[in-house]
C-alpha cells in the first residue's frame, strides 16, 4: 500500500487542510482522553475526602464563556479555509480542453472534442485545464479521482462541471462514487495523465469520426434544429429571430429567464435547453420548441453543444481540435 | 395521586405481577412495553450485525468470492435499514426511556398507555414487513433509497420495504407524543423544569424531533412508492421530475434523525457520569439546553449530505456554516461532563467504562463530522469509507456504547438483579478495542479512495479491509458477551438493592424491580436533580435501601 | 379514553380534569405532526407549481371547479355542524350531539361521494398519469406531475376525511348511551379538533389544485 499520490496543486492544498483538521482533532482528542485520564488518577473513589461540593452552577459560566468561544473560533477559522478552497471548483477557466463524460449503468463513456471516444478511460494532458462535462443515461452516478481530490454527482438529464489541471503524469484510477446498482463496484476506469507532447500524439493516433462539432453541426440539420434557429455565423440571416433565439454568439453571453434569473449561457444551459426548453420573459416566437428528451442520445446532444460552442466568435472554440 | 392504594400491602413486582403471555401482549405498564421492545430491537440487533458480518467476510477479498454483487448489495441495504430504522432510532428510548420516563417524573405511567402499546405493536408490524420486503425479494438501494434508482431501476422489493418505514415512523410519532405530553403533563408536585434528570430533557428533545422530522420522511416516501407504483414522475427525471428533490426531503429527515440517534445517548451519559463522579453534572443548563439547540440546528444542517449532489454553491456554504453550528453544543456536552469529573469521586463501574467509551468514541467521530462539513475536505471525502467510519464512531461507538452503558446502570432496577461486575466490565473493554480496530482503519481507507458500498475493490486496500474485518469478528465476541451474562443474571444473579449506585434520581427511590403502579407513595421533589449532599444525608452507607416498599 | 369520569387506579392522571388537559395536548401534537405530513405535500406542490407553471396550469384547467367549490362548501358547513356538536357536549346535550354529529358526519359522506364521482370522471378522461395520459404537447410533463400530485393528495386528504367520518360515528354512538355529561365530553372536543383540521387541509389544497394558474 503506498501513500496516495496528489496529482494537482489543488489536491496538495486540500491535503493541507486535511493535515490541519487532523492536526486540531489529535490536538483535541489529547484534551478529551488527557483529561479523562487525569481525573480519573486524581479523583478515584476514596482518593478524595470530602464531598463537600455545593451548587457549582454559578461559578460554571466563566468555563462555559470560555470553551464555547474558542470552539466557535476555532470553526470559523476551518469554515473560511474549506470553503474558500470549494468555491473554486465552480469557476472553470475558459480556455479549458472540455471532454464530455457520460455514465450509464456500468460504465463510462468519454468523448473529445475531436471526435475521438473511449470506455472506461480518460486521457489528459499535464499542465491544462481540462473540464469534465458529466450527465448520465439512467441512474445517478458519481465521478470520482481520488488523486486529484474532486468528485461530482452525475445526474440524468443534465450537465454537471468538474475540472482540472494535473501536474504530474502517470496512470490513475477513477471511481464510480454514488451508488447506481448491480455492478456499481465495476464502474471504474483508470485516468491517464499524459505530457502535452504524448496528448498530442494520444489523439493523432486514436481513430476519430470527424470531429464532435461537425458531427453536431450535422446533427442540427438533421434533427431540425437549423428549421428556426439561425445558426450561420455570416449569412445575412444571423441575426433573424422571428422562430427562435439565434444561436450566434449564445454561447458564453447571458440570459434572463421567465422567473427573472439571469443565468450564463455554459455548456449545461445548452443541453438542458434542448432537452427542456426555457422559458424566456414576453418571448413572442412564433414556433414553441418540442422537448428533444429522450429523442437525442447524450452522445448526440453532447455533440451538438460543442457545436453550438462553435457559433460563439469572441470564445475561443473549445480547445483540442 | 388518589389514594386508591392502600400503602400498607406489600406490592408486587411490575415482573410477576401477572405471568401469562396475554397480559404481557395486552399490558399497559410501560415497564412491561420497555420489555416487549427490549426483546424485539434485540432480535432486530442480531438481524443488522448478520449483515455487518457478511458484509466484513466479503470485504476479506478484493475480487469478492464469497457473496455475489446482488448479495452484497442487499446486505448492506439490510444492515443499514435494520439498524437505523429498527435498532438505533428506537434504541434507548423505547426501552430505558419507556422504562424510566414515568419513574424519573414520579408518575405512575406515560400520559397515554394505550398509545404506548399501540406504538410496540406499528413497530413490530412495520419491522415484519421490513424483514419481509428483505427477504423475499431483497432491495438493493442503500437506506437512502435515491430515486431514480429505486423508483425506475431496481428490481427489488421497494414498496414493503417503503411502507415499513412508513408505519415504523407512526410508530415513533406516537412514542414522541406520549414523551413529550408525559414530561409537560405528569412531573411529580416540585419537580420543575430544572429539576428534571438531564436525561429527560434529552428525551425531550428527541421527541420534538420524533413528532416533526418523521412525517417528512412520511411524506417523501409515499411519493417514492407512489411514483414506484404507477411510474409517475416526482423524482424522476425521465419522467419529468426531479432527482434532488427526493434527496432534500430524505435528508430534511434523516439529518434531524441523526440527532434521534444520539441525544437519547447523550442523556444517559449525563446520567452516569454524575451518579459514578458522585457529583451534579457542571453546567447542567447548559447541558440541558444544548440538547434543545442540538434538535433544532438540526433542522437546518441537512444539505450537507449533498455538497456533490449538484445543488447551487450558496446553499452548499449555508449549509457548511450550519453544520459548524450545531457541533458547538455538542462540544459544550464534552466539556461539561469533563467538568463534571473533575473534582468528583469516581467510580469506574461497568456503566461508567461505556460512558467514558462513548465520551472518546463520540469525539472521534463528530471531529470526523468536521472534516466532512468542511466543504473542500468532504468533496475528497465524501460516498467513502471515510464516512462509513465517521458515522459508525458516532452510531456504533458512541450510541451503542451509551445503550449498553445504560442497559448496565439500569438493568439492577428493571429486573432487580445484579449482573457480573467482571464481566461487565471486560465485555466494555473489549467493545472498546474491538470498535477501534474495526473503524479506525476505514478512515484511512477512505483517504485513499476506497468508495463504500464495493462488493469489490481493488488490491491494494486489503491489508486495511483484513483489519477491519478482525476487528469485526471481536466486536461479535464483545457483543455476545453481555446478552450471555445477562440472561445468566436474571436467573442467578445477586439480588439488587433499591439504590445500588447511590444515584440520585426519583427512579433509586422506589423498590427494584418497581411494583406495577411504581411508587407506593407519590414522590415529592425538593432539591434540584444531582443533589448528593441530600441524597447522602438521608441515606446511610451504599447499599441500604432508600424509601418505597420491598417486594 | 375509558368512558365516564371515574379514573381507574393504573391511569397516571390525578383528576379527570389533568386526564383531559393531557389528552388534549396530545391530540394538538399529533395535529402538529400530520401539518408536517402535509406540509411536506404542499412545499413539493410550491415548488412545481412554479418551476413547471405552463404544465401545471394545464392541469388546473382541467380540474372540475365546480365539484370542487362545492366540496369546500360542503366541508366547511360540516364543520360548522360539527362545532354544534361541541357546544351541545359542553351543556351534557346528549341528543343534540348525536343529532349534529349525524349531520356533519353525513356531510362528510356526500363530499366523499362527490370527490370520488370526480375521481370517475378523471379516469374516463385518462387523466390518472401513465402511458395513456389524456394530455399532450409541450407541457404534458407538467400536466402529469401535476395529477400525480392531485391524487396522491387528494387520496391522502380523503383517507383522513374516512378516519375523521369514523370518529365521529364513534362519538354518536358514545353519545347515544349518554356518556358525556357537562363534567365529562372531551372526547367531542379531541374529535372536533381533528376535523377541522381536515377540513383545513382541503381548504389550503382547493387553491394549489383547482385555483392557482387556472386564469
Ligand atoms: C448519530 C448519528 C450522527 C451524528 C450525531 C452526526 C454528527 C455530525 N455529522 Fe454526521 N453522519 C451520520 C451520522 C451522524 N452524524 C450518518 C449516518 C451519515 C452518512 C449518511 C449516509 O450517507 O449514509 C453522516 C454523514 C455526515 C456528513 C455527510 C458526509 C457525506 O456524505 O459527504 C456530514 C457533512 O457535513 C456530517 C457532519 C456531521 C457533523 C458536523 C456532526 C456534528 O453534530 C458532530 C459534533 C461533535 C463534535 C464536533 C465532537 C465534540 C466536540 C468537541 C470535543 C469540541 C472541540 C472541537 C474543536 C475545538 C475542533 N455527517
Ligand atoms: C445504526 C447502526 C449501525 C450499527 C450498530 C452498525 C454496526 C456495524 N456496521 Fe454498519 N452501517 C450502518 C449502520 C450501523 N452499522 C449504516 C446506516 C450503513 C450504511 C448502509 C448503506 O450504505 O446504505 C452501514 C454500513 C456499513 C458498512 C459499509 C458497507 C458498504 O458501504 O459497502 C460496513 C463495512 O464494514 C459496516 C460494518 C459494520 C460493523 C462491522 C458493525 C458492527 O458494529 C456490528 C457488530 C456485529 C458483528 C460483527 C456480527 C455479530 C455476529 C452475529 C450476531 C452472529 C454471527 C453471524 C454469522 C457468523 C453470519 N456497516
Ligand atoms: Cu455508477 Cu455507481
Ligand atoms: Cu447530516
Amino acid at each position: 500500500m503506498t501513500w496516495l499520490p496528489e496529482a494537482s496543486a489543488h489536491a496538495m492544498r486540500i491535503d493541507l487542510l486535511l493535515a490541519g483538521l487532523v492536526v486540531i482533532s489529535l490536538a483535541v482528542l489529547g484534551l478529551v482522553f488527557g483529561l479523562m485520564l487525569l481525573n480519573i488518577l486524581r479523583f478515584r473513589a476514596g482518593r478524595t475526602t470530602a464531598i463537600a461540593r455545593a451548587i457549582a452552577a454559578h461559578k460554571s459560566w466563566r468555563f462555559e464563556i470560555v470553551w464555547t468561544a474558542v470552539t466557535l473560533a476555532i470553526f470559523f477559522a476551518l469554515f473560511l479555509w474549506a470553503t474558500q478552497l470549494y468555491v473554486v471548483g465552480f469557476r472553470p477557466p475558459a480556455g479549458a480542453i472540455q471532454v464530455y463524460v457520460t455514465g450509464k449503468q456500468w460504465m463510462w463513456k468519454v468523448q473529445y472534442p475531436g471526435g475521438q471516444r473511449e470506455i472506461n478511460a480518460l486521457h489528459v494532458p499535464a499542465g491544462r485545464p481540462v473540464q469534465l462535462l458529466l450527465t448520465s443515461e439512467d441512474v445517478i452516478h458519481d465521478f470520482s479521482i481520488p488523486v486529484l481530490r474532486i468528485k461530482h454527482d452525475v445526474l440524468p438529464g443534465r450537465y454537471q462541471s468538474l475540472w482540472f489541471t494535473a501536474d504530474r503524469t502517470g496512470s490513475f484510477r477513477f471511481y464510480c462514487t454514488q451508488f447506481c446498482g448491480l455492478a456499481h463496484s465495476r464502474m471504474t476506469g483508470t485516468l491517464t495523465i499524459l505530457s502535452a507532447a504524448d496528448y498530442a500524439g494520444w489523439l493523432n493516433s486514436t481513430p476519430a469520426s470527424g470531429s464532435l462539432a461537425a458531427t453536431g453541426e450535422a446533427l442540427f440539420i438533421r434533427s431540425g434544429c437549423s428549421g428556426c434557429h439561425a445558426s450561420s455565423r455570416y449569412a445575412p440571416d444571423a441575426a433573424d429571430t422571428s422562430r427562435a433565439p439565434s444561436m450566434v454568439g449564445l454561447y458564453g453571453s447571458r440570459v434572463v429567464l421567465a422567473d427573472g434569473r439571469a443565468v450564463v449561457a455554459d455548456a449545461a444551459f445548452l443541453h438542458d435547453s434542448i432537452v427542456d426548453a426555457p422559458r424566456r420573459p414576453g418571448a413572442s416566437f412564433a414556433t414553441e420548441m418540442p422537448s428533444f428528451r429522450g429523442v437525442l442520445s447524450e452522445d448526440e446532444l453532447a455533440a451538438l453543444v460543442a457545436y453550438l460552442q462553435t457559433l460563439s466568435p469572441t470564445l475561443p472554440p473549445s480547445a483540442g481540435n | 395521586m388518589s389514594g386508591t392504594l392502600d400503602p400498607t400491602a406489600p406490592q408486587r413486582s411490575y415482573l410477576w405481577q401477572d405471568g401469562t403471555l396475554r397480559s404481557w401482549l395486552l399490558t399497559r405498564d410501560h415497564k412491561r412495553i420497555a420489555l416487549l421492545y427490549l426483546g424485539s430491537i434485540t432480535a432486530f440487533f442480531a438481524l443488522g450485525s448478520v449483515g455487518a458480518a457478511l458484509v466484513r467476510l466479503q470485504l476479506l477479498e478484493p475480487g469478492g468470492t464469497i457473496l455475489s454483487d446482488a448479495t452484497y448489495n442487499r446486505m448492506f441495504t439490510m444492515h443499514g435499514v435494520v439498524m437505523v430504522w429498527l435498532f438505533l432510532v428506537p434504541s434507548i428510548p423505547v426501552t430505558l426511556g419507556n422504562f424510566l420516563v414515568p419513574l424519573m417524573l414520579g408518575a405512575r405511567d406515560l400520559a397515554f398507555p394505550r398509545l404506548n402499546l399501540l406504538s410496540w405493536y406499528l413497530f413490530v408490524a412495520s419491522g415484519l414487513l421490513v424483514v419481509y420486503g428483505l427477504f423475499r425479494g431483497g432491495l438493493e438501494t442503500g437506506w437512502t433509497f435515491y430515486t431514480p434508482l429505486s423508483s425506475e431501476y431496481t428490481e427489488g422489493r421497494v414498496l414493503p420495504v417503503v411502507l415499513g418505514v412508513f408505519l415504523n415512523g407512526f410508530s415513533s410519532i406516537a412514542t414522541g407524543v406520549n414523551f413529550i405530553v408525559s414530561i409537560h403533563q405528569l412531573r411529580a408536585p416540585g419537580m420543575g423544569w430544572y429539576r428534571l434528570p438531564l436525561m429527560l430533557w434529552a428525551l425531550y428533545a428527541t421527541s420534538v424531533i420524533f413528532v416533526l422530522a418523521t412525517p417528512v420522511l412520511g411524506i417523501t416516501l409515499l411519493l417514492l412508492a407512489f411514483e414506484h407504483l404507477f411510474r409517475v414522475g416526482v423524482f424522476d427525471p425521465s419522467l419529468g421530475g426531479d432527482p434532488l428533490l427526493f434527496q432534500q426531503l430524505f435528508w430534511f429527515y434523516s439529518h434531524p434523525a441523526v440527532y434521534i440517534m444520539i441525544l437519547p445517548g447523550m442523556g444517559v451519559v449525563s446520567e452516569i457520569v454524575s451518579t459514578f463522579c458522585h457529583k451534579p453534572v457542571f453546567g447542567y443548563r447548559f447541558v440541558a439546553w444544548s440538547s434543545v439547540s442540538i434538535a433544532a440546528i438540526g433542522f437546518v444542517v441537512w444539505g450537507h449530505h449533498m455538497f456533490v449532489a449538484g445543488t447551487s454553491l450558496y446553499s452548499a456554504i449555508v449549509f457548511s456554516m450550519f453544520s459548524f453550528f450545531v457541533s458547538v453544543p455538542s462540544a459544550i456536552k464534552v466539556f461539561n461532563w469533563l467538568g463534571t469529573m473533575h473534582g468528583g469521586s469516581i467510580r469506574l463501574d461497568a456503566p461508567m467504562l461505556y460512558a467514558m467509551g462513548f465520551i472518546g468514541l463520540f469525539t472521534v467521530g463528530g471531529l470526523t463530522g468536521l472534516f466532512l462539513a468542511s466543504l473542500a475536505a468532504d468533496v475528497h471525502l465524501t460516498q467513502t469509507y471515510f464516512v462509513v467510519a465517521h458515522f459508525h464512531y458516532i452510531m456504533v461507538g458512541g450510541m451503542v456504547s451509551a445503550y449498553f452503558g445504560g442497559l448496565h446502570y439500569w438493568w439492577p432496577k428493571i429486573t432487580g438483579r445484579m449482573y457480573p461486575e467482571t464481566w461487565g466490565r471486560l465485555a466494555a473493554g473489549l467493545i472498546f478495542f474491538g470498535f477501534n480496530l474495526t473503524f479506525l482503519p476505514q478512515f484511512i481507507l477512505g483517504f485513499e479512495g476506497m468508495p463504500r458500498r464495493y462488493a469489490t475493490y481493488p488490491a491494494q486496500f486489503q491489508v486495511l479491509n483484513v483489519l477491519s474485518s478482525a476487528g469485526a469478528g471481536i466486536l461479535a465476541v464483545a457483543y455476545a458477551l453481555p446478552l450471555v451474562y445477562f440472561t445468566w443474571s436474571l436467573f442467578r444473579g445477586a439480588r439488587a438493592p433499591d439504590n445500588p449506585w447511590r444515584a440520585t434520581g426519583l427512579e433509586w427511590r422506589t423498590a427494584s424491580p418497581p411494583p406495577v403502579e411504581n411508587f407506593a407513595e407519590t414522590p415529592v421533589v425538593t432539591t434540584y436533580a444531582y443533589d448528593y449532599a441530600e441524597l447522602d444525608g438521608r441515606a446511610g452507607p451504599p447499599g441500604t435501601a432508600v424509601g418505597g416498599p420491598h417486594v | 379514553m375509558s368512558d365516564g369520569s371515574a379514573l381507574d387506579h393504573h391511569s397516571p392522571y390525578e383528576t379527570p380534569l389533568h386526564r383531559d388537559e393531557t389528552a388534549i395536548a396530545g391530540m394538538w401534537l399529533f395535529l402538529a405532526s400530520e401539518a408536517l405530513l402535509f406540509g411536506g405535500l404542499f412545499l413539493i406542490c410550491l415548488i412545481y407549481s412554479h418551476t413547471r407553471a405552463g404544465g401545471w396550469a394545464e392541469g388546473v384547467r382541467h380540474t372540475n371547479l365546480a365539484i370542487g367549490a362545492a366540496n369546500t362548501l360542503i366541508l366547511i358547513t360540516s364543520s360548522a355542524v360539527y362545532t354544534m356538536a361541541v357546544e351541545a357536549g359542553k351543556r351534557g346535550d346528549n341528543r343534540r350531539v348525536v343529532r349534529a354529529g349525524f349531520g356533519a358526519a353525513a356531510l362528510g359522506l356526500t363530499f366523499l361521494a362527490l370527490k370520488g364521482g370526480e375521481w370517475g370522471q378523471e379516469f374516463r378522461e385518462n387523466l390518472f398519469p401513465g402511458p395513456h395520459f389524456a394530455l399532450h404537447g409541450p407541457d404534458a410533463g407538467g400536466a402529469q406531475l401535476f395529477y400525480s400530485f392531485y391524487f396522491l393528495a387528494t387520496f391522502l386528504h380523503g383517507m383522513h376525511m374516512v378516519v375523521g367520518i369514523g370518529l365521529i360515528l364513534w362519538i354518536c354512538r358514545k353519545a347515544r348511551h349518554r356518556a358525556f355529561s357537562a363534567a365529562w365530553n372531551t372526547p367531542v372536543d379531541i374529535v372536533g379538533l381533528y376535523w377541522s383540521f381536515v377540513d383545513l387541509v382541503w381548504m389550503l389544497l382547493f387553491p394549489l389544485l383547482y385555483l392557482i394558474g387556472r386564469a
